[in-house]
């Protein structure tokens, strides 16, 4: 069997006096945070902002948004799992649109076209904006690897969250919004 | 960075296989290692898979249980494959009281079992710090040290792999033969320690830690706890055998 060093409680007050001096000195440079300052596709980063036309001939801004929590999400006409969760979006969205939320859906145009992505929007009653990527460099702008990609931004334009695939359950995109909304001030 | 990876019309998360991975080969090289923790394979296997089981449900059941309203109006979501509806927190508190349970059951000694877990923990732990690597997060402040790597607008410190190596150095620290000789429940706390004396060292150089009232790390202090219980443990276990 092993022993202990000689001196192990020396030690290991050693080591616990030391600790605590690190948690204090690093204590007085707290790093700045990322949050509101660095744009970037990231949760903890503020949200790149972007322009994009809108299916119906207008456009949007995300950063006029500011204010209201946003739900990003990338897809495209014939993604299977995009079809799959634009109910559960469209079901979200109908519920809490008066509190608040505003669903931006991204159609990877550049990937898809403009009379399928409005056939699809029309077919299935979907009321939020659905923006047109058409050169995909919003999609870029958010490195976008695979499509549904969803991104939850807060009222002050951080990304909370992201969830690459889908579909998304019912409950996930609940539970993401609600999160959202409690931090509304 | 590497967050997803294509294959054929499938994109998956980097992250999560490298996770998979890493639990795959932990219990694969604990299962070999468990019987000079004077536990069975198959009694490793058993107990690692009721673990694993209840981690899971209780990390769904977690998730749902803060999100009662949303899972009560799509109560079919509490069976969904999405691996974000887990509480990790609570996962992990559910595994360890299974694991207590069941060992008591079969009669596993706990400090036995705890070692017995402690390789593939210790691996888990390097998969973790790889699959952050691989996604992005657990990123470091900024830095203009010569081996800073670009990343979310800056370069930044290698987070990630100061994280790995000092995984690395602890499973080899506490690998079964390095660490033969020692009192029953003794491997597992020293990986407790020295997993919180990293994580107390490095969390400077994590720029996504949660500050609180005078710049104080959360992680730091719950580290700084735990490094002390074990500390104080280890010499009573010891003494015990």
């Amino acid at each position: 069997m092993k022993t202990l060093p000689k001196y192990w409680t020396l030690i290991s007050i050693a080591v616990l006096l030391l600790a605590a001096g690190w948690i204090a000195f690093t204590a007085r440079t707290a790093p700045q945070g990322t949050q509101g300052r660095i744009p970037a596709p990231q949760p903890g980063f503020l949200a790149p902002d972007f322009t994009l036309a809108t299916l119906d001939g207008g456009s949007l801004r995300l950063s006029e948004l500011r204010g209201k929590p946003v739900l990003l999400n990338f897809w495209a006409s014939w993604c299977a799992p995009c079809k799959a969760e634009m109910p559960a979006m469209q079901r979200v969205y109908a519920e809490y649109r008066d509190a608040g939320l505003t669903i931006l859906a991204v159609n990877a145009t550049h990937q898809d076209t403009l009379s399928a992505a409005g056939a699809f929007a029309a077919d299935r009653g979907l009321t939020f904006p659905i923006l047109t990527d058409v050169d995909g460099s919003t999609g870029a702008l958010y490195k976008v690897r695979a499509l549904p990609t969803t991104f939850f931004i807060d009222a002050d334009g951080n990304i909370v969250d992201m969830i690459i695939g889908g579909p998304m359950s019912e409950a996930l995109l609940r539970a993401e919004v609600q999160d959202l909304l409690d931090e509304v001030p | 960075m590497l967050p997803t990876v294509h294959i054929g019309p499938l994109t998956l998360p980097t992250g999560g296989l490298i996770l998979l991975l890493a639990v795959w080969i932990g219990l694969a090289r604990a299962e070999k290692t468990a019987p000079r923790a004077g536990v069975a394979p198959d009694q490793f296997y058993n107990l690692a898979l009721v673990m694993i089981i209840a981690g899971l449900i209780g990390a769904r059941l977690g998730y749902a249980a803060r999100h009662l309203s949303a899972f009560l109006a799509s109560p079919g979501s509490v069976l969904s494959l999405s691996a974000q509806m887990l509480s990790s927190f609570d996962g992990i508190l559910v595994a360890a009281l299974a694991g207590i349970v069941y060992a008591q059951r079969v009669k596993i000694p706990l400090a036995g079992a705890a070692d017995a877990l402690a390789p593939a923990l210790a691996i888990l732990m390097v998969g973790i710090h790889i699959s952050a690597l691989a996604s992005g997060s657990a990123f470091g402040t900024p830095t203009r040290l010569p081996w800073g790597i670009p990343l979310w607008g800056a370069l930044r410190h290698p987070t990630q792999l100061y994280e790995t190596v000092a995984a690395l150095l602890i499973l080899l620290a506490i690998w079964p033969r390095a660490s033969a000789g020692w009192a029953p429940g003794v491997r597992f706390l020293i990986l407790a320690a020295l997993t919180a004396l990293a994580r107390l060292v490095l969390e400077y150089f994590r720029a996504d830690c949660i500050t609180l009232a005078g710049g104080l790390r959360a992680a730091q202090l719950a580290a700084f706890a735990i490094l002390a219980v074990c500390l104080a443990l280890i010499p009573r276990l010891q003494k015990k055998s």
